[in-house]
């Protein structure tokens, strides 16, 4: 199997952009920010979620967004099988959940079941009013009746192939989003 | 029908080749001339290019477990394994059950050995009734027996009572006895389960202190020395020992001192593995210590290796450290051990291995026809070794009926290719002869 | 990390992962909902030869609360009373299709026997072997000790930190105790200064090279040390008379040895008392110490549970332990 060279398929400039309308999109679906809590799902959901809140701050003239971060990891059904993760923060901030809007952020959304873990974790914090999923990628091949609310980029793939969300807070190099490896056509 | 053997091109005691013939139970000749076949008796010639002659082996110290726990060793199992070592001769330990503390027991031993007929089993005597410790067993009635026991030991248990030692070092004077001593302060042991060091520390388990084996050793020289009577120190263990027995001896006092081939090939940081393997009385002691055995035994303040082979079950191996059977099986692994610790750093010579595997042994037990010169006219009692062998220790392959050597998976020096015992084979092609055959 | 039977094994990298797991876990314990679903449909033994209801439920709560089903194993009234091996035991357990071991034995290294026998093919967690480990206890000290060291105690101690610089004094009878030994180790894995303070009789011989200093007189050692804590050893009162009596009496043993009053004034300010529990008040620690505000007796408790959490979570989730 032939690798294909990585491809960069989403620059800094766009995942900017997405990021904006994302927002946007978030403050139109709730009429406003009031009742909105963004968490994002680490690794890299949680510095996209922080990019976020900032953007709908901004929009809403400096408004206090409440935003953490949900560790879903002992929540997940794939454990087994694979070298043990590394637990990572849970940090939910004031007022909790309870009755919130909760914006879940993750990087891409591939077969669902990290989302699915991470419904499991809410439920164990509180009851929010209402749950939706923002993602910066959406690759497809579901396996689970999962959609996402707010995508930044569609990106039809082929399970052979790596999707790379390189983010300057993590990564420390420039925003990017890139696919490798595949089939050669 | 009996059997000559022509021994061709051994070398005796590692020195120049020589041939022998073996004819009668005795070494009938020596030197280059060649047996002629006589009326009715098959003459054997072995190729012994190559190999080692040595007067067939003695153990001063052997468990073979009859009476009473025949399921980890006979005597016959135990002394094939014997044989299979290279001995021609073992003392039989007396801590059995029920204890070899009357006449009666050691003849029944004693008889079992003959049965067997691969080596001569001598029995030892227990010091005390049942080795409790408190009353003199019947010595004289186990000496004057058709056993002829003159080797006495509690081992397994010290004599601890000064008084009780002092009465059998001089009691056995009359029969030219001697106590085998097991040196073990038992209120500085209760509950011990290795050296205590640094291993033990680490480890928490509880630790066996040098001192218990050397105020014991330090006290009966003293006793031996007051009373006048010989003391055989058994499987000495620490440098302290070694310094003690040194002293002894050089102030004439009549010591002898055995170390046996597991102190001089290991160390307590095999407790690491808490495998009761390596469980035994006394312990595995540190690198320090076994070196200080080896140069006992190179400058002769120790003066025999003895096996102590102590076969146990598997059950009592296969299981925690605290709740193992102390000892370790040895026979058939003796040789290789001093011939890898002695002989390949040149500490001994294999006339010096004749001495402290043989020699010397017959002479503390007092056993006639053993131990003897290779020379005409003598015993036929030999064993052949191949000293360029190399094998791997495996338990499985072993004679013993026990499992528990602190050796296996280590490859090991030598193999004995055949022993003789008054002329006759008991191992033959490096494999015991069947029962039938030696006992024909 | 296969099994966890001793923190000598332990890296320094793997001791603070344990410790940073442990903290996520203890964020979980905060919450209503205390269970989560991590261990679904794994078995976990609780194999008690030794009785210690205190640890054997703070393991059980552990592995509850990560949904694993616990199977309590106690060696009284069961077929080990009778005498059945530890062998057998484990062929049983193993033929159940068991997903790990917690053992408590009172036979030094028998968890090591346990994993390294070939019994046995899961992950072994040692709770405790006669005289030799403890290694959870030790790992809860660390973690408890820690938090005390960026903050208050409550607060989560910051992540990727270990305990450079602290110093820490472990008074009583460290010839017998376990959670010494694992102390010793883990302290010194993670950076700290430890002094072991004890009568030469409660000393084991051959404690030169572990990795601290070896004091006999108390009021010394505190005054030197300038401890960020004092570990106060459970100190068996048949000690007194057992093998020849470790010390003459619990009087002196207490005038001597003991976390009185006198000397719990003198210490630091910052300094916390820790005692791994169960307490003999008046022999090694004195009421007022037991149950003064520098007293962690009780959260050491309480992170108990999310160490052993930690501990189960790393040596169960993932199919090669940690990574």
């Amino acid at each position: 199997m032939a690798g294909m060279p990585t491809r960069e398929v989403l620059t800094a400039s766009d995942i900017s952009r997405s990021l904006t309308r994302i927002a946007h999109e978030i403050l139109e679906r709730n009429h406003g920010s009031e009742r909105v809590t963004v968490l994002g799902i680490p690794t890299r959901g949680v510095p996209l979620a922080r990019r976020i809140g900032e953007r709908l701050a901004h929009t809403e003239g400096g408004a206090e967004i409440p935003v953490g971060s949900l560790d879903v990891t002992m929540y997940r059904d794939d454990l087994r099988g694979q070298p043990t993760r590394t637990l990572q923060r849970t940090d939910l901030p004031e007022p909790g959940i309870d009755d919130r809007i909760v914006v879940l952020v993750d990087d891409v959304l591939y077969s669902g079941r990290t989302i699915r873990a991470a419904l499991d974790a809410l439920g164990d914090l509180g009851r929010p009013a209402a749950v939706q999923l923002a993602v910066l990628v959406d690759r497809g091949h579901r396996e689970l009746p999962i959609r996402a609310d707010f995508v930044g980029k569609n990106l039809p793939t082929a399970a052979t192939e790596r999707v790379d969300v390189h983010l300057t807070e993590i990564d420390d190099v420039p925003d990017a989003v890139t696919i490798s490896g595949g089939e050669a056509h | 029908m009996s059997t000559d053997y022509l021994i061709l091109g051994a070398r005796l005691l590692g020195e120049e080749p020589a041939d022998l013939v073996l004819r009668d139970g005795v070494i009938a000749s020596l030197g280059a001339d060649t047996a002629h076949p006589r009326d009715g008796v098959e003459l054997v010639t072995v190729d012994a290019d190559g190999l080692l002659a040595l007067p067939g082996l003695v153990d001063l110290h052997t468990h073979l477990r009859e009476p009473g726990r025949e399921d980890t060793e006979t005597v016959l199992t135990g002394s094939r394994a014997a044989a299979a070592g290279g001995f021609t001769a073992v003392h039989a330990m007396a801590n059995t059950t029920p204890v070899a503390d009357t006449a009666g027991v050691v003849e029944q031993v004693h008889r079992l050995g003959i049965d067997a007929g691969y080596v001569d089993v001598r029995p030892v005597g227990a010091v005390s009734v049942g080795l409790e410790g408190t009353r003199l067993a019947e010595l004289g009635a186990m000496a004057s027996s058709a056993a002829g026991v003159r080797v006495f030991s509690d081992d397994g248990h010290c004599v601890d009572d000064p008084v009780l030692m002092r009465r059998a070092l001089e009691y056995v004077k009359s029969f030219d006895g001697v106590i085998a001593q097991h040196a073990q302060e038992p209120r500085l042991t209760v509950g011990a389960q290795m050296h205590e060091g640094v291993v033990s520390a680490e480890l928490g388990l509880a630790g066996w202190p040098a001192v218990a084996e050397e105020s014991i050793i330090a006290r009966d020289i003293l006793l031996a020395e007051h009373v006048g009577s010989r003391l055989h120190v058994c499987h000495l263990s620490t440098a302290g020992s070694v310094d003690i027995v040194r002293w002894a001896k050089a102030r004439g006092i009549d010591v002898t001192a055995e170390v046996t081939p597991h102190h001089l090939l290991l160390t307590d940081e095999q407790a690491r593995s808490y495998d009761p393997r390596y469980k035994v009385n006394p312990p595995l002691r540190t690198a320090e210590d076994v070196e200080a055995v080896r140069a006992g035994l190179a400058d002769g303040t120790i003066d025999v290796v003895a096996t102590d082979h102590a076969p146990h079950a598997a059950e009592d191996k296969d299981c925690e450290w605290p709740a193992g059977a102390f000892g370790m099986t040895g026979l058939e692994t003796a040789l290789p051990v001093v011939q890898a610790t002695m002989v390949e750093t040149g500490r001994l010579t294999w006339a010096d291995v004749a001495r402290v595997l043989s020699t010397t042994p017959a002479r503390i037990g007092r056993v006639s026809g053993q131990g003897r010169p290779v020379a005409v006219g003598e015993p036929a009692n030999l064993t052949l070794v191949d000293p360029a062998a190399r094998r791997r220790v495996e338990p499985a392959a072993q004679v013993t009926r026990s499992r528990n050597t602190p050796f296996a998976g280590t490859e090991l020096p030598g193999r004995v290719v055949a022993t003789f015992l008054r002329g006759r084979a008991t191992v033959y092609d490096g494999a015991p002869v069947a029962h039938e055959e030696v006992n024909a | 990390m296969r099994h966890l039977l001793s923190t000598a094994e332990l890296t320094r990298d793997e001791a603070v992962r344990i410790l940073d797991t442990a903290e996520a876990m203890a964020a979980t314990q905060g919450r209503s909902i205390k269970k989560l679903p991590t261990l679904r449909g794994r078995t976990v033994v609780n194999l008690f030869f030794e009785d210690s209801t205190r640890t054997r439920i703070s393991f059980e709560a552990a592995a509850k609360r990560l949904s694993a089903d616990v199977l309590n194993f106690s060696a009284k009234g069961s077929s080990v009373s009778k005498g059945e091996s530890l062998k057998d035991t484990a062929l049983t357990l193993q033929a159940m299709g068991i997903d790990a071991v917690v053992i408590r034995h009172h036979d030094s290294g028998a968890p090591h026997r346990l994993a390294h026998s070939g019994w046995i093919d899961v992950p072994v967690l040692n709770a405790g072997d006669g005289t030799h480990q403890h290694p959870t206890q030790a790992l809860l000290d660390a973690f408890t000790l820690r938090r005390h060291l960026s903050a208050d105690g409550e607060t989560p101690a910051p992540e990727d930190t270990a305990l450079d610089g602290a110093s820490v004094v472990i008074v009583g009878d460290v010839l017998h105790s376990r959670v010494a030994r694992s102390n010793v180790s883990l302290l010194h894995t993670l950076g700290a200064r430890v002094t072991v303070v004890a009568p030469p009789t409660l000393l084991p011989v051959g404690i030169e090279p572990w990795p601290c200093e070896v004091r006999y007189d108390l009021d010394e050692a505190l005054a030197e040390a300038v401890p960020d804590a004092v570990m106060m050893l459970r100190v068996q009162r048949e000690r007194m008379t057992s093998a020849g009596g470790f010390f003459p009496s619990p009087h002196e043993y207490h005038r001597r040895y003991g976390l009185d009053g006198e000397r719990l004034a003198r210490l630091p300010e910052r300094c916390v008392v820790m005692h791994p529990g169960p307490m003999n008040r008046g022999l090694e620690i004195s009421a007022e110490a037991a149950d003064s505000p520098r007293s962690t007796i009780v959260e050491q408790v309480g992170n108990g549970v999310a160490v052993r959490m930690a501990a189960l979570y790393l040596l169960l989730a993932g199919e090669e332990g940690i990574a």
